[in-house]
């Protein structure tokens, strides 16, 4: 099996569906002959042509706007917004017409929009170039949400989001798109292909949207990450020597409750860690949902770990990004609660 | 004016002014209105910038007597242009109708075209069945040429359990897929560049469908259009991009969006013809219609359309324009009434007469009686019956998530 970095996976995912279906098409800022300033659409021009592999202006509401109306004519268009922090400009058309069409219409118009952004920190990127919106569309009703954090799942998750017939924002971790990254920036970065989750088959295959991962099956504490976070969770559990349970979400909406709950309703313990901002950040969902379906359970109170509310920072991104000091820390006040 | 003085500031900053409000006559005198068949027809792949005077002109027709006149005439039938005019006089037929059940309480809300008939109808009838249709809230005669069932229409304003979407919008807020009218958005000008998208996949698919959009005069101000006008551009989109300006955005003029130019000028920038069109004069709306798809179909790319007419009634049943706007206003407006102008048209050709207009008019009125007898019987808003509660969580997705599925049975339903 080839090893892929989660470009490479991404870009797989895309060239695999434009293979199989016209109606695919990738849309966006830089993504045409230039192959996207990440490299996630490289090669599709020059294998799809000028026209599915869409060069379009600076204007991310105009984007998603067009590809709304291409949506309702047959097409099956994927939006690359170049950074999640561009997002905003586009927000109308993503929160008052692409999420809401099939229920205004009575289900007789929707749109089967796929939009990729990269999103998160860690790469010295200030705050126009860190940001990890996913909380402010898991809000929406209508809007599939999803955040991969390896090749593998990266491509599996981006087939079944474009194949989707709902609309689907699909997060794209920056951080870890050469290799996972466990939070210290002092280390040497290894590449995905020195992981198994960088071995991605060539060919079509779908990880299903909503159903979340084990990565680490333990008994003393759920740890519930997404993204990048996954990494440095996983590298906290091993610094520390936890019997943890670290459960990537994959999808935040729908989000995997069942595989949530059966989790810590074994371990009794919970610590929720996400990179965005805290205050009605997807972790307050979160613990508000381990809180609803696990109370009774519960030995300690649940803790978050995530970035503080300040704009993204540039000269202190790593006071601001979760370390694997703050988890530790987090996981050992929920373990020293009886 | 003098500028006001405020806070110790003499203020330099220039606001615009209405053409009217309560305490002043309406004063149009200084509109440039030129005469029926002034304006040249440019061949349809004419560039750009060769029909740069239609953007400042203004596209007529129909003269004062009646008479068609000069090189935009479309020469349509006698049966077609009877046809035009029973359709307008249906959809006003209808707007009287229903603006009364909504001030008798039997609608949450409403919305009137009146005087501004010709532009639905009359851009309807230019078009194809396969074009796609993104209306604003005030093109209700698009419906009423693709022949959609006056009674869905109302099943839809009343909420209730025949609505086609199961109660989930404002009254006038339509969807019709099988008429390719596409679900209204009350977000402003947010279907006028979803429209580009729309044509551009026809052009994608190697399809001849146009798609055409209706924005109003305020939305003008709206970044959507600006993406509408730019993408369009960019792609030759095969896309009709509309503009109704009649004058007046709830109670704000079309001043504060046109920056004292036309709407139709917008389009030179974007290297697309813009054709400021007579809105009342129902020729030369369906023959820029015609014009502009017709060009569209050819691959020749997009057509911004200033449709020049007036708002006659209020924005909608929750303002009163006397509050805002010269009580006289209306009847000032040197452009007409376009049904009175279509019918002078057909009655000076010897195609019609005062009897027949009379009768088609009693008919309407008794037909849109008896749609909404039968409307009425399927439920209202507030006394039903309604959808089952249980729709309101259809639709969301294409199937329903554990989540909702759990709060619908928290609900009970």
């Amino acid at each position: 099996m080839p090893a892929m970095n989660m470009i490479q996976a991404l870009n797989s995912a895309m060239d695999v569906l434009m293979e199989r279906d016209p109606a695919v098409l990738v849309m966006g800022e830089d993504v045409g002959y230039f192959g996207g300033v990440f490299r996630c659409t490289e090669g599709l021009y020059e294998k799809y042509g000028a026209h599915r592999a869409l060069d379009m202006p600076i204007a991310e509401g105009g984007i998603v706007a067009t590809a709304i109306g291409m949506g309702v004519n047959g097409l099956r268009p994927v939006v690359e917004i170049q950074f999640a922090d561009y997002i905003y400009p586009a927000f109308d058309q993503i929160v008052s017409e692409l999420a809401r069409l099939r229920h205004r219409s009575g289900g007789e118009y929707s749109a089967p929009v796929t939009i990729r952004t990269p999103c998160g920190g860690g790469i010295r990127g200030g705050q126009t170039h860190s940001q990890s919106p996913e909380g402010v569309f898991t809000h929406v009703c209508g809007l599939k949400t999803v955040m991969p954090s390896n090749p593998y799942d990266a491509k599996g998750l981006l087939i079944s989001a474009i194949e989707d017939d709902d609309p689907v924002i699909f997060f794209e971790p920056k951080r870890i798109y050469n290799g996972p990254f466990d939070g210290d920036h002092h280390k040497a970065g290894q590449p995905w292909a020195n992981y198994p989750q960088g071995e991605v088959p060539e060919g079509y295959y779908k990880v299903p949207l909503g159903k979340a991962a084990v990565v680490r099956p333990g008994s003393d504490v759920t740890i519930l990450a997404y993204g990048t976070m996954v990494h440095v969770a996983a590298a906290a559990i091993e610094t520390a020597g936890i019997d943890a349970e670290l459960i990537d979400l994959r999808t935040l909406l729908p989000l995997d409750t069942e595989t949530i709950a059966e989790s810590v309703q074994k371990t009794g313990r919970c610590v929720v860690i996400h990179e965005a901002t805290r205050t009605s950040g997807f972790g307050a969902e979160l613990v508000a949902e381990v809180q609803e379906s696990c109370f009774w359970h519960l030995k300690a109170p649940i803790e978050r770990v995530t970035g503080w509310d300040t704009p993204y920072p540039h000269a202190f991104e790593w006071e601001y990004f979760p370390s694997q000091e703050r988890i530790i820390d987090a996981i050992q006040r929920t373990l020293e609660t009886d | 004016m003098t500028s006001p003085t405020h806070a110790g500031w003499q203020s330099k900053l220039y606001v615009p002014v209405a053409s009217s409000r309560p305490d002043q006559p309406a004063d149009f005198s200084k509109l440039d209105i030129p005469a029926a068949g002034a304006c040249a027809r440019p061949a349809t792949d004419a560039a750009a910038e060769q029909t740069r005077d239609l953007a400042y002109g203004l596209v007529r027709v129909l003269d004062d007597n009646g008479q068609a006149c000069g090189d935009w005439n479309p020469q349509l039938s006698p049966d077609q242009l009877r046809q035009g005019l029973k359709h307008m006089l249906a959809v006003r037929a209808y707007d009287e109708r229903m603006f009364r059940m909504q001030r008798q309480g039997n609608l949450s809300f409403y919305m009137k075209c009146t005087g501004e008939e010709a532009v639905a109808v009359a851009q309807a009838m230019a078009l194809e069945s396969g074009d796609m249709l993104f209306p604003s809230y005030r093109q209700q005669g698009l419906l009423f040429v693709r022949g959609r069932p006056v009674l869905d229409m109302m099943c839809h304003c009343l909420s209730n359990s025949r609505d086609n979407i199961k109660g989930r919008q404002l009254p006038i807020m339509y969807s019709w897929k099988e008429g390719n009218f596409f679900t209204i958005s009350g977000n402003l000008g947010t279907q006028i560049s979803q429209s580009v998208g729309w044509a551009m996949a026809s052009a994608y698919k190697g399809e001849d469908h146009v798609s055409a959009a209706w924005v109003g005069d305020g939305t003008m101000a709206a970044a959507d259009v600006y993406h509408a006008l730019h993408f369009a551009s960019t792609y030759r989109a095969p896309a009709l991009l509309n503009v109704v300006n009649n004058q007046w955005a709830i109670s704000t003029p079309q001043s504060f969006a046109c920056t004292g130019t036309t709407f139709a000028a917008r389009a030179q920038g974007f290297s697309m013809p813009g054709i400021r069109v007579d809105g009342n004069d129902f020729l030369a709306v369906y023959a820029v219609t015609q014009w502009a798809a017709e060009r569209a179909r050819q691959g020749h790319g997009p057509t911004l359309i200033e449709l020049y007419t007036y708002r006659v009634a209020s924005h909608s049943t929750s303002d009163n324009p006397d509050a805002y706007r010269g009580k006289d206003e209306a009847a000032q407006w040197p452009l007409g009434d376009p049904l009175e102008r279509l019918k002078a048209h057909l009655i000076a050709i010897g195609e019609w007469d005062d009897a027949q207009h009379a009768a088609v008019e009693a008919e309407l009125k008794a037909e849109m009686t008896a749609n909404w007898k039968e409307a009425i019987k399927y439920g209202s808003l507030e006394e039903g019956p309604h959808w089952p509660v249980s729709a309101m969580f259809e639709d969301v997705f294409k199937e329903m998530p554990g989540h909702l599925r759990k709060q619908r049975q928290d609900l009970g339903v």
